[in-house]
């Protein structure tokens, strides 16, 4: 399998690591410091929980529009191998074109901006040069024109980002995902999602319909503005570091759902951080939704002795059909009782901060 | 945050237009580029009508790849409530005022094989940014566009010569009518029908569209309200606790905005649905003017929409 472009940069800061075979990925100290930790109490449940999109805490995942961590160029790699075995997990449908520009150009101006070490965008007119160091790409190219990049703008993009990507028109006062971009899925197809309406895709998950949660999301998101994204979390729990939870390839991951023990529990669970954004595109009207995975070892999290308290109490105590939809009700007791070991009872600060 | 993101503008240009119409041309005070934007949208603009706060939306009618500006035309309304006027007589190149980001409510479908334009005066102006979109990638469009009068045609120059082939014009004291059902029984299939004009007109196009059998999802419009003026009436404003007089040629929105209350808005137009408010005892007639509401959610007297919608009676109590 050949890669479009020449990895040169992992020396320093970003790792050398895979998501598959031997699994060597891991956090950093520092990468687990700023593990984007999703609860700020000790329960859980489904809510419309969003805020907007603005610069947070420095060093934090919020710090920038799109984090760029230690893990980017290995992340980077592993989608070019999921595409390579299986190209539709990218897919636009043909009116999205336009879509995909603003989010190239919403990306580019982004990353040129907020790592100026890495990424550097000069424009003249529409002619726009891109460098990419860590990748190892230099393009010039016509903004709007398609045919001088070597994909498609949207795909051309997400495989320069971290996270996965959907577009959706919107039409008849709802959102329709008409292009995607899919490579680290927590169980669900883009194949059999495309072409969907809000409420369509959302059908599978259980409890939030009846409590009128995607109404007033929808709600929410048929009026978002340009320049004013918003931003939520949603969670689940993945054995082995895995990015790419597909349904199209449940027989290879699902059975290792069987293989956890108490001696390798801290190792291969991982809690499974989807940092979320939306934002609304300028010239196509569309809404981009990305979906930033970062996966934390067990045992690196329990480093933090609030979320080593904070996690034990949400995994025993969530609502089992929760527990079903994100697949680890067979595993849960065995991750709780793991966990135990690191919840004195203490009472825990509210936020998710590690250190307040 | 109400209203969302906003830019701090200079106006750059000022340009009477015709007997009724004056054009605006906004930059960026620090001079960087304007958001890129879809041929459609509106914008807000922020007046200071000695001392009165107005927000009025107008259309984007540039091009939405002129990155250096944005351009409104603003018609002029001598019997409404001051906002046009404003625009009109004190509004001069080089005065600072702040708009609302670009927001769409009139986006062209993007997967339509045709788009089919119907305008009536001042509604031309969104149709000017959706054709300079469609130049641009390659659309295929046909506009039919009546005025009052040759006089009063704006901007029908510039358009037919641009393209002759796809703009048709009509002007009422000729007695020119636009031949709807011969129109719309000659469009391809997958075509897309968008008005903008008067409501009669709008009421028109989509009656008539509707009764050909045109799919409901292939039909668009759009019809800005102003407020309108109205009787001064008090409304108890149950979360801030307050009680608040709404003036003549006041909107209720604009009461609660003067009161410090930070109420939700976007459009202020009734058409976006951002201000709807529950409405928690009514002694008397609400006065609903949006097109937001369903005739249900009218008839139950249970909401409201503030940025267009009035009272008449005793107490009106809503939940802000
Ligand atoms: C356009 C934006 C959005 C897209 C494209 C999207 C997409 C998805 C998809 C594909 C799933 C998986 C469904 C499955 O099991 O097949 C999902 C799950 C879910 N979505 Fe969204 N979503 C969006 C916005 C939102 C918003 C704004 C909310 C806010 C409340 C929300 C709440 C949820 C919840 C609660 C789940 C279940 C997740 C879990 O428990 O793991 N979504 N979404």
């Amino acid at each position: 399998m050949s890669l479009d472009f020449k990895p040169g940069a992992f020396n320093g800061f970003f790792r050398d690591e895979t998501f598959r075979d031997d699994f060597t990925y891991r956090n950093s100290p520092e990468g687990i410091r700023r593990f984007p930790f999703p609860f700020d109490r000790d329960d859980y449940m489904y809510s419309v929980n969003m805020e907007p999109h603005t610069s947070g805490r420095k060093g934090s995942v919020f710090e920038h529009t799109f984090d760029v961590d230690e893990h980017y160029v290995s992340e980077m790699i592993d989608r070019a191998k999921v595409l390579a075995e299986d190209p539709l997990r990218c897919q636009s449908l043909p009116h999205m074109t336009l879509a995909g520009w603003d989010l190239l150009e919403l990306i580019m101006e982004s990353k040129a901006r907020d790592y100026p070490q890495w990424f550097s965008l000069t424009k003249d007119g529409n002619r726009w040069h891109w460098i990419n160091r860590p990748l190892g790409i230099d393009q010039t190219f016509t903004f709007l024109d398609e045919s001088t990049l070597p994909y498609g703008p949207f795909e051309y993009i997400t495989r320069q980002t971290q996270g996965d990507f959907s577009l959706q028109d919107e039409r008849d006062n709802d959102l329709w995902m008409d292009a995607g971009m899919i490579t680290s899925q927590a169980d669900w197809s883009l194949d059999f999602d495309i072409g969907m309406s809000f409420m369509e895709w959302h059908a599978p998950v259980p409890l939030a319909h009846e409590k009128g949660i995607f109404d007033r999301a929808l709600k929410f998101l048929l009026k978002l503005q340009h320049g004013a994204p918003v931003r939520r979390f949603n969670w689940t729990m993945t054995v082995n570091p895995l990015l790419d939870t597909a349904p199209e390839t449940y027989p290879k991951w699902g059975p290792t759902r069987t293989t956890l023990s108490q001696d390798n529990m801290g190792n291969k669970m991982h809690l499974r951080v989807e940092l979320q954004a939306l934002f609304r595109l300028p010239r196509s009207n569309a809404v981009a939704f990305s979906i930033r995975c970062y996966l934390g070892k067990f045992e690196e999290l329990v480093t933090v002795p609030k979320w080593g308290r904070r996690l034990h109490r949400v995994v025993r105590d969530l609502h089992p059909d929760l527990a079903a939809y994100k697949g680890f009700l067979r595993n849960r007791d065995a991750m709780a009782q793991w966990l135990s070991a690191y919840d004195d009872g203490k009472p825990t600060s509210p936020g998710w901060w590690p250190e307040d | 945050m109400s209203g969302g993101a906003k830019l701090n503008v200079r106006v750059a240009e000022v340009v009477e237009v015709n007997a009724l119409i004056k054009r605006f041309r906004f930059v960026n005070r620090d001079g960087s580029p304007m958001p890129a934007f879809s041929g459609g949208s509106h914008i807000v603009v922020e007046m200071d009508d000695s001392g009165t706060r107005r927000l009025n939306p107008y259309s984007l009618m540039s091009d939405p790849e002129d990155r250096a500006g944005y351009e409104i035309s603003v018609r002029r309304d001598d019997a409404g409530r001051g906002g046009s006027l404003y625009m009109h007589n004190h509004v001069k190149p080089g005065m600072e005022m702040v708009i609302s980001y670009p927001v769409n409510l009139f986006a062209l479908d993007s997967r339509a094989r045709k788009h089919l334009m119907i305008a009536g005066g001042i509604g031309i102006t969104p149709f000017l940014a959706q054709i300079a979109q469609l130049s641009h990638l390659g659309g295929k469009f046909e506009l039919h566009y009546s005025a009052r009068s040759k006089p009063l045609g704006a901007y029908m120059d510039r358009l037919t010569q641009a393209h002759p082939d796809r703009v048709h014009c009509y002007f009422d004291d000729e007695q020119q009518t636009i031949d709807l059902g011969r129109i719309l029984s000659m469009q391809p299939l997958g075509t897309h029908l968008y008005v903008c004009g008067p409501k009669g007109m709008i009421n028109w196009v989509l009656s008539t569209a509707e009764k050909m059998g045109w799919p409901i999802h292939a039909l668009h419009h759009e019809e800005f309200l102003a407020p309108g003026t109205g009787k001064p009436f008090d409304v108890e404003l149950a979360v801030s606790k307050k009680t608040i007089t709404v003036g003549t040629t006041q909107s209720l929105l604009e009461a609660m905005e003067a009161a410090g209350v930070d109420a939700p808005y976007l459009c202020r137009g009734g058409a976006c649905g951002q201000c709807e408010t529950n409405v928690l005892r009514c002694d008397g007639q609400l006065l609903h003017r949006d097109h937001w509401l369903t005739p249900e959610d009218h008839a139950s007297g249970q909401k409201i929409m503030p940025c267009v919608s009035r009272f008449e009676g005793k107490t009106l109590v809503i939940d802000r």
